[in-house]
């Protein structure tokens, strides 16, 4: 039977494969909240990369498979807005006119969260996990941005850990360059874009980037490094508020 | 305009590499965007996203029944003494600005700001017939001297500097060179007098048509606009069929949300409502007037899943906030229409395989989207085309079958786990001691100005299946 206090944490393939600690952040935060956490051992891929591609058959496979594993929970929660956006927003395009696929898609939409929107407007956390001390600043991601709302909640949640102090830095709201295979297909004007992003990070005088997506995380770290930066550290706020973020 | 977007690759580079460019790139900024920042929040936010979802509802009305508006407009104009002409591509709105040439015996164009002029290469057209064409708009003009195609819709010479300009007009109007830009702006005023007073055609282009009145409404903010429509005898405004909106209350409110989206201006320097010739007692206007209105390639999207591009009332707002344009600028796009609009009427009016990456040259951000005035989903449109560019089997065989390996694995959860077990391991080991890879060997694009982080060397579902056993 149900609590309805079970969630199923999709870390996302780039969180797989790329960063699991953030995983298993997001893991701890869940479990510390008090929800019951299943990850699902085939999750793979939402079928966004496909899906922003014009691939929509391969992208519609990949939704099916998603929406099958997520179905039974109470709560999907994704670390990574453009992610937990390809669900809420875009599935409801892939399966356009299928009275019965939208019926299952709009209701797995509808239990779908971005992990701080989660842990702000349904775990409504009132203290973290994290005592980070240092002075961050925070890329808004696009898609949780700008298709899920998220901008107060990661700020909200920072806020809880008195040591940190947030330096907002010009333009946050702008893209980092990343655009998934476009900073692969444009790899000259991507990395231009990543610059802008990284001169305003460091024009804000924060030690660390903080932000809650892995596609801009890896972008950003990857140019910040590029451009001999060695010192800025690039985080995902799950690290931070778990507590587990690594030097 | 040849259509150089095929290019885009290339001319991107080069825009990256021109340090001059970049220069007045990064001093353009976010200049209109902030502006336009300011002019929202001054009309309070709630009441400027209430009159965005009411401008795009005026311009899906119109839409809506295009062919009704269209014969009303007709019909109004027609009844106000202007003729009205149906251009169904280019080179027929060369044809009928040559015609009326002849007909009236015309020597000299002054033009306002037209971008479907520039679709169809007009000046140079008037020019082989013999007509001198002078673009008055002060950045056309700039723009004009230096023989170079428009570089933003709204601020056509964006792309130069003071002192590009300072030369060219040194070189063009043969006197000494200034380097003050108000002293500038008045030299040109002075060399333009002299254009407006003998030129005996005006052509403009048309913000908008108001079908219950027959009316061309113009925006402008140097007031040329102005000139060419009361000065020449002959008044000729070339637009697209699709600025046709219903009725003046609707103009009134397109006119708010227009100066605001493109400049943050509240209400623009000129705005003229121009409804037919000169009549019985007036003091100035045209002999004759003519409304060219022009298909292109625009009806291709009546009708179809990407008719809202459609809306558009050309304020620019999309390639202000686009993160791609601001980084290569307008030239790059390779036609008369950049950024996120460009990349979605580019391949649509000129043939989807003329364009092929510019649905591609873009982030999908979204910050287009939420900027434009009548709130077309150009994020959407542009996936649309790249579906369609998939569906036609025009991109690269190697990007086809990487998504479709890709694909293959990620619905084989043991495929797929082995597979990506063994990659993250051999990326962690290329990323050596300092955890990051330089040269990627099947991403290069990506390592062109990037390191990659590299994994960290387990898959979360292989130590998270370790925890739980």
């Amino acid at each position: 039977m149900s609590t309805g206090r079970r969630v199923g944490l999709f870390v996302t393939c780039l969180v797989d494969l790329m960063r699991p600690r953030i995983g298993f952040a997001a893991l701890k935060l869940l479990e510390g909240a008090g929800f019951e956490v299943e990850v699902p051992a085939t999750q793979t891929c939402c079928g966004q990369p496909g899906w922003n591609s014009g691939e929509r058959s391969s992208a519609r496979a990949l939704a099916e498979k998603l929406i099958a594993e997520f179905e039974r929970f109470d709560y999907v929660v994704v670390p990574s807005g453009s992610c937990a956006g390809m669900i809420k927003v875009h599935y409801a395009e892939v399966f356009a006119g299928e009275g019965a696929w939208l019926a299952r898609v709009e209701r797995l939409a509808a239990t779908t969260w971005e992990l701080s929107d989660f842990l702000v407007n349904v775990a409504r956390l009132d203290r973290v996990p994290g005592d980070f001390h240092g002075a961050i600043t925070y890329h808004d991601s696009c898609s949780g941005l700008r298709e899920l709302g998220v901008k107060e909640q990661p700020r909200r949640l920072l806020a809880y850990m008195p040591g940190v102090a947030l330096r907002e830095m010009k333009n946050c709201e702008e893209c980092c360059g990343f655009g998934g295979t476009f900073s692969i297909k444009f790899g000259d004007v991507s990395a231009a874009i990543a610059e802008s992003k990284c001169e305003n990070i460091a024009a804000s005088g924060a030690d660390s980037v903080v932000l809650g997506d892995l596609g801009c995380m890896l972008n950003i770290e990857g140019r910040l490094r590029r451009r001999g930066d060695e010192r800025t550290r690039v985080l995902h706020i799950a690290e931070l508020l778990a507590g587990e973020e690594r030097r | 305009m040849r259509v150089q977007s095929m290019h885009f690759h290339a001319r991107a580079h080069g825009a990256l590499e021109d340090a001059r460019l970049q220069s007045v790139l990064k001093r353009f900024g976010s200049g209109f965007a902030e502006k336009r920042a300011a002019a929202r929040e001054a009309y309070g936010v709630e009441a400027f996203e209430a009159l965005r979802t009411a401008s795009a509802a005026i311009r899906d009305r119109a839409l809506g029944a295009l062919d009704t508006w269209l014969l009303r407009f007709e019909a109004e104009a027609t009844r106000r003494g202007t003729r009205v002409l149906w251009a169904k591509d280019t080179a027929e709105v060369r044809q009928y600005v040559l015609e009326i040439c002849a007909r009236h015996g015309l020597k000299k164009a002054i033009k306002s700001k037209s971008m479907v002029s520039e679709e169809a290469s007009l000046n140079e057209a008037l020019e082989a017939q013999g007509v001198q064409a002078v673009e008055t708009d002060l950045g056309e003009y700039i723009i004009q001297l230096a023989k170079e195609p428009p570089s933003h819709i709204i601020a056509p010479a964006i792309h130069k500097d003071k002192d590009q300009v300072a030369d060219l007009f040194a070189e063009h109007h043969r006197r000494p060179r200034l380097d003050d830009i108000r002293a500038m702006t008045d030299e040109a005023r002075q060399m333009l007098r002299g254009h407006f007073l003998s030129a005996d055609l005006g052509i403009s282009g048309g913000n908008f048509l108001v079908a219950e009145t027959g009316s061309v409404a113009l925006v402008t903010n140097e007031g040329n606009g102005r000139m060419v429509t009361t000065l020449p005898r002959v008044h000729v405004a070339i637009t697209g069929v699709e600025k046709v909106i219903p009725t003046l209350e609707d103009l009134s409110t397109l006119n708010r949300v227009l100066p605001r989206s493109a400049t943050g201006q509240d209400v623009e320097n000129y705005f003229s409502i121009v409804t037919g010739p000169r009549r019985e007692g007036d003091l100035d206007g045209p002999e004759h007037m003519y409304v060219i209105l022009v298909d292109a390639g625009r009806t291709r999207f009546l009708g179809g899943d990407m008719q809202q591009m459609l809306r558009c009332i050309r304020c620019g707002a999309c390639m202000n906030h686009c993160p791609v344009f601001k980084a290569v600028g307008g030239h790059a796009y390779g036609w008369v229409y950049p950024g996120p609009m460009g990349s979605v009427l580019t391949p649509v009016y000129r043939g989807i395989e003329n364009a092929l990456d510019l649905p591609q040259a873009a982030t999908l951000c979204g910050a287009c989207h939420v900027a434009c005035p009548v709130q077309i989903p150009l994020p959407e449109l542009l996936r649309k085309l790249r579906e369609r560019q998939m569906q036609a089997r025009l991109r690269p065989w190697r990007e086809r079958a990487g998504f479709a390996l890709w694909a293959f694995a990620a619905r084989r959860p043991r495929l797929y786990a082995l597979a990506t077990a063994v990659a993250v391991r051999a990326l962690k080991l290329m990323g050596g001691a300092r955890g990051r890879i330089s040269r990627l060997p099947l991403g290069s694009g990506w390592t062109l100005g990037r390191d990659m982080p590299a994994p960290e060397g387990r898959t979360f579902r292989e130590q998270y299946a370790r925890r739980a056993r």
